[in-house]
């Protein structure tokens, strides 16, 4: 701990604190731009200066001086540092008035305007006139991509862009060329940024030369409600907040939350809001010869309680997909087990998870914030940089620190961070599992090694049977048990996936699994927003989603939902998070909450569910499973995972692809996203040709 | 004066041969495993003892500088970085050593890395230096050749010097940026602290020293620092290489004592101030970024640090730009701040946006399209500039146009005169096209 006096107020601050956040420990606000607590440290920006007593007779840069870089005084004395000195107030007048000579001041047209940092500290502490009577500089635009517009005259050169793109997404896509007044931020070739994380850029931009493109002059940040949410796009459950005017969705901006995407999201976290305009459900429709037609919620349900009727219990069937909240997904459950049937999943993807063998058996046990503990990684057939991408600047981060060797089993791809490539599938991970591979050694010899197993092992004819002898080889490297780690990782994919299994939204006794019932297994069929699958010719489908994609165009009668910024809801995260969310805008036209959809086809059914209210279900919910109360994680019992390893079976030869087709066009929200199409086009190189 | 027995540097001229050979028969690399036989503490000393003052501007005591090498090496190894990329206007003296006397150099180099335990030293020469640096380059294969340098050296200190050309930026010549350059990225200057002597390149302790300051080294510690100190004024001693262009008679370098007069210098080895005394205007007396001295205060000045600051300039790396009467000062100044503009690095926003501006400005006034009022505000942008930068390179920028304000004020003043008062006649005329 080091002492030190700010503006005469003592404090005590640990010895690796700058001087800037000693002094924001004392309270005495200091100006800043291109100083940011997750990135390295440039000193560029100079508007952080203080007075330093006893130092040279200049300020000197807060952000890049640590408090054990000054000097005690004469007699021992605390150092001083000073924030509000005539001289500080000139230096700052001083930088301010550099910074705007070159600015274009266009804050009227600009989308920053309003939230922009350098419009805020002008206003605290810059001067009240201009001097400067020279012509100003003008930039070109470069082409970043189709996420980031740039208006490049705005930049103050802070380079916070460039060192988030090389630091946390690991892409050297941006950079500063150019000296002096000439410098420029650009991507070199004017090619599109190739980072999952691009869209961060637009937030750590503290002035309007980088703005989302897709929001471009829709809305000014004083006009939207804020609303502050969970987002659903990937299992990590990252914090966000809707931004919405009217009821249409304007933009998604990160929250911070330390355990879980500190303040990163995803592009397709980000950009996916004009996929909830486009191609939404706001009526019931029934088919009828062979159309699907508008209907009323009378129609509909009179057609589907006339096909309950005529179905026998076993030979009806419910499906979830990966968007669904735990609370619909429980009213379903309800609905169909009091229908008779057994007849449940949630795991659309086939994956080989089973909340019978525990809890642990299917969560990310060490946390996402335990990444950052671990000091080796095996990764079997995860693509984390898709699946689950801010988790992967996390794993990236830990990486940054040194000494984490990172072993891969499947696809050999770029995950932004050195990895040693092992093999493709099940034969490599049978070597590494008989330590017959040096990496075995590694994660051996690791205090804290990790495993973390992805879907594309774990679906599948084997999947079981990889879960089991990745349990067995996590138990043998010593990641699961000793000191309260747990270094056995499932890296789940779809938000809703966790909450399913904990509700146990799986087949009961003689059930149908998800391919049974998809293949003709049931005459009928409640399919939840399960987009990613296609049933076969037979069953009547109802299908209770948001979208008129892949289900909707199976579904025999469908019924609108709201989508995940449309209601309350609770999520379950990877780590076994259960993150409720709040309601940011309403349904449109006919659309309702999926569990009142539920509730009202219950009572019609003859089968009316016990609650009448969202309270009353989560009540009924949070008897049966105290974990979803709160957000806290519980550890889970590790003694599931022994029980597990113990079931090692020969494993067939197969390699692991990818559960992820593509990043961008993951969920029906995100294919009915125009944003996110460009970027899939983008991403895959496919360029547009004349016809010749 | 100082007499030629006492000279460092001699071959300056390139007069004599240049190789080792000849580089030995004038007595350099005699002794130069004595030297280092007496010892790490007996060099550090001795480079204290002689009060030599880095010759690359700053005027930092070199055998202090040395003496900040951590003691004993903690693993990392040590490196000596010798600065050569000289590129400030008016500076031309480690040109001069490279091309004709670099045996000064190497031997320096060897001596020097002993002294802060360094087995590896880097020559970082400036992009335009080409044939500098062939000549540097083969005086170092000599001493690879006659067992100089390389393992199990005559000398007995393990020791490779690498030549490294730069890409002809003026700031990579700040020992920061120099080290970024080094290392292969963006000559931009570092945040101190932590300084090279700690977290240096590749993040090990490393020394950055100018060519002079290293190169003159191996005879003060075959002579005795004592005797170095006893040249020149104290704290101001030793002998040094002293530049003079402009308008003389005779433009040169020569080594002199610290502490002549610079009317002596002219008169001794530039021939005189073209035109006589009475047509001297101002001296920039150290180098492009050194404020200027009008002739009344720099004629009887002492050259040497202390002498001229009490003139209110620096001494620089002593390079002297004569201007005499037909000198258009303000544009001078004004294209000197044009340098500083341009080779700005871009980093940090002061000298970035402010190295612009002021040019600007300077420009306007030249042809006097400018308010008196300016004057003064110029002068508060070049305070917002010193002092608020990473490197020295914004005050490099901010002085001379504060040393212009100071003394030729008038003249500024004159110019917006003119200007106004011939605004409406310089209006082109109208002339009906035939």
């Amino acid at each position: 701990m080091a002492k030190l006096k700010v503006d005469g107020k003592e404090v005590e601050v640990p010895d690796h604190f700058t001087l800037l956040q000693a002094a924001e420990e004392a309270g005495a606000e200091i100006p800043r731009f291109c100083f940011h607590e997750r990135l390295s440290i440039a000193g560029n920006c100079r508007m952080c200066l203080v007075e330093v007593k006893g130092g040279p007779p200049k300020p000197q840069a807060s952000c890049a001086m640590g408090v054990k870089d000054l000097r005690p005084g004469p007699n021992g004395e605390a150092p001083e540092v000073f924030t509000n000195t005539p001289m500080v107030k000139k230096a700052r007048e001083g930088v301010m008035e550099f910074l705007l000579i070159n600015h274009p001041l266009d804050c009227p047209i600009c989308d920053q305007g309003g939230e922009c940092d350098l419009q805020d500290q002008a206003m605290a502490y810059g001067m009240d006139r201009s001097r400067y009577r020279e012509n100003k500089r003008a930039v070109e635009d470069k082409y970043i991509g189709p996420l980031v517009k740039t208006i490049m005259t705005r930049c103050i050169h802070c380079t916070r862009c460039v060192r988030f793109t090389t630091e946390v997404a690991g892409i050297s896509e941006l950079g500063l060329i150019g000296r002096g007044e000439d410098a420029e931020i650009t991507t070199y070739l004017e090619q599109a940024m190739t980072s999952e994380l691009q869209g961060n850029v637009i937030d750590l931009c503290p002035v309007g030369a980088l703005t989302s493109r897709p929001y471009a002059f829709q809305a000014r940040p004083w006009e939207l409600t804020k609303t502050e949410t969970v987002d659903v796009m990937d299992a990590v459950g990252s914090s966000i907040r809707v931004d919405v005017r009217g009821r249409e969705v304007m933009r998604i901006l990160p929250r911070v939350n330390e355990a879980v995407n500190e303040e990163w999201i995803s592009d397709k976290t980000r950009f996916v809001w004009d996929g909830l305009r486009t191609q939404r459900l706001d009526r019931p429709y029934v088919r009828r010869g062979g159309r699907l037609t508008p209907a009323t919620w009378q129609e509909a349900f009179a057609a589907i309680a006339e096909k309950v009727a005529a179905t026998a219990p076993e030979r009806l069937g419910a499906i979830a997909g990966d968007l669904a909240t735990v609370e619909e997904m429980w009213a379903l459950k309800r609905l169909i087990e009091s229908l008779g049937s057994a007849n449940l999943d949630c795991r659309q993807d086939g994956a080989a998870l089973d909340p019978a063998n525990g809890r642990a058996s299917y969560l990310f046990n060490s946390t996402i914030a335990g990444i950052e503990d671990a000091d080796a990684i095996l990764l079997i057939g995860a693509n984390p940089r898709f699946e689950a991408s801010v988790l992967n600047a996390r794993i990236r981060k830990r990486w940054r620190l040194g000494d984490l060797p990172i072993g891969v089993i499947g696809e050999k791809t770029d995950l932004r961070y050195e990895t040693t490539y092992l093999g493709a599938g099940v034969e490599t991970l049978t070597d590494v599992a008989k330590a017959n591979r040096a990496f075995f050694d590694a994660l051996k010899a690791a205090e804290r090694p990790m495993v973390i197993v992805g879907s594309s092992a774990l679906t599948g004819e084997g999947g079981a049977a990889i879960l089991a002898s990745a349990a067995a080889l996590a138990q043998e490297i010593g990641a699961i048990g000793g000191d309260g780690w747990n270094g056995f990782n499932v890296l789940h994919t779809a938000a809703s996936r966790v909450g399913g299994l904990d509700i146990g939204f799986v087949p009961g006794a003689h059930g149908l699994g998800f391919a049974g019932m998809a293949s003709g297994g049931v005459d009928l069929l409640f399919n939840l927003g399960a987009d990613e699958v296609d049933v076969a010719a037979g069953p009547f489908v109802v299908y209770i989603g948001t979208h008129g994609d892949r289900g909707a165009h199976r579904a025999d009668v469908i019924l609108p939902g709201a989508a995940y910024t449309e209601k309350s809801g609770t999520w379950v995260n990877l780590e076994g998070r259960a993150q409720t969310s709040s309601r940011a805008a309403f349904p449109p036209g006919d659309a309702r909450e999926d569990w009142a959809i539920l509730r009202a086809l219950s009572a019609v059914l003859g089968k009316t569910l016990p609650f009448d209210s969202l309270s009353a279900l989560r009540a009924e919910l949070y008897a049966a499973l105290p974990t979803l109360r709160s957000d806290a994680v519980e550890a889970a019992d590790t003694g599931a995972l022994s029980a597990l390893a113990q079931r090692t079976t020969s494993l067939s030869h197969s390699s692991f692809g990818s559960s992820i087709g593509d990043f961008y066009l993951t969920n029906p929200i995100a294919r009915a996203s125009k944003v996110m199409a460009e970027c899939s086009r983008l991403a895959h190189a496919d360029h547009l040709q004349a016809a010749e | 004066m100082l007499s030629d027995k006492d000279r460092i540097f001699t071959n300056i001229y390139g007069l004599s041969d240049k190789s080792l050979k000849g580089a030995m028969k004038r007595g350099l690399w005699d002794g130069t495993a004595d030297i280092l036989a007496k010892g790490r503490d007996w060099i550090i000393n001795e480079m204290k003892a002689s009060g030599l003052r880095g010759r690359g501007g700053a005027g930092f005591p070199t055998g202090l500088k040395w003496s900040f090498m951590p003691k004993q090496s903690d693993g990392r190894p040590h490196y000596l970085v010798v600065n050569a990329d000289e590129s400030e206007p008016g500076t031309c003296k480690d040109r001069e050593i490279l091309r004709n006397d670099p045996h000064t150099l190497v031997e320096g180099c060897v001596v020097a890395g002993f002294a802060m335990g360094a087995h590896t030293a880097f020559i970082y020469v400036r992009g335009e230096f080409i044939r500098e640096r062939e000549a540097l380059q083969r005086a170092i294969d000599e001493c690879y050749d006659a067992g100089l340098l390389g393992r199990n050296n005559k000398c007995g200190w393990d020791f490779d010097i690498i030549v490294h050309h730069g890409a002809g930026a003026y700031i990579c010549g700040e020992e920061t940026a120099l080290l970024e350059s080094l290392e292969g990225k963006k000559g931009q200057p570092r945040l101190k602290p932590p300084f090279p002597a700690n977290v240096g390149l590749y993040g090990c302790p490393t020394t950055v020293n100018n060519v002079e300051s290293i190169a003159v080294a191996p005879t003060i510690l075959r002579r005795g620092g004592a005797w170095f100190a006893g040249i020149g004024r104290p704290n101001n001693v030793g002998t040094k290489l002293f530049m003079i262009s402009g308008h003389v008679e005779r433009p040169c370098v020569v080594e002199e004592a610290m502490g002549i007069t610079f009317r002596e210098l002219i008169e001794r080895h530039a021939g005189g101030i073209r035109g006589g005394w009475n047509n001297l205007l101002a001296v920039i007396p150290g180098g492009a970024s050194c404020p200027i001295v009008p002739a009344e205060d720099i004629m009887d000045c002492v050259m040497d640090f202390d002498g001229l600051r009490e003139v209110k300039s620096s001494f620089g790396t002593g390079g002297a730009i004569v201007m005499d009467k037909s000198t258009d000062v303000v544009k001078a100044i004004a294209r000197i701040s044009y340098f500083f503009k341009h080779e700005s690095c871009g980093q940090c926003t002061p000298c970035r946006e402010g190295t612009g501006w002021m040019w600007r400005v300077l420009e306007r006034m030249v042809t006097g399209n400018a308010q008196k009022t300016e004057i003064d505000m110029l002068l508060d942008i070049t305070k917002q500039v010193e002092g608020h930068t990473i490197c020295a390179l914004g005050d490099a920028a901010a002085w001379p146009i504060q040393g212009l304000i100071r003394h030729f004020r008038a003249e500024i003043e004159r110019r917006i005169d003119e200007f106004s008062r011939n605004a409406d006649a310089s209006r082109p005329v109208l002339v009906a096209a035939e």
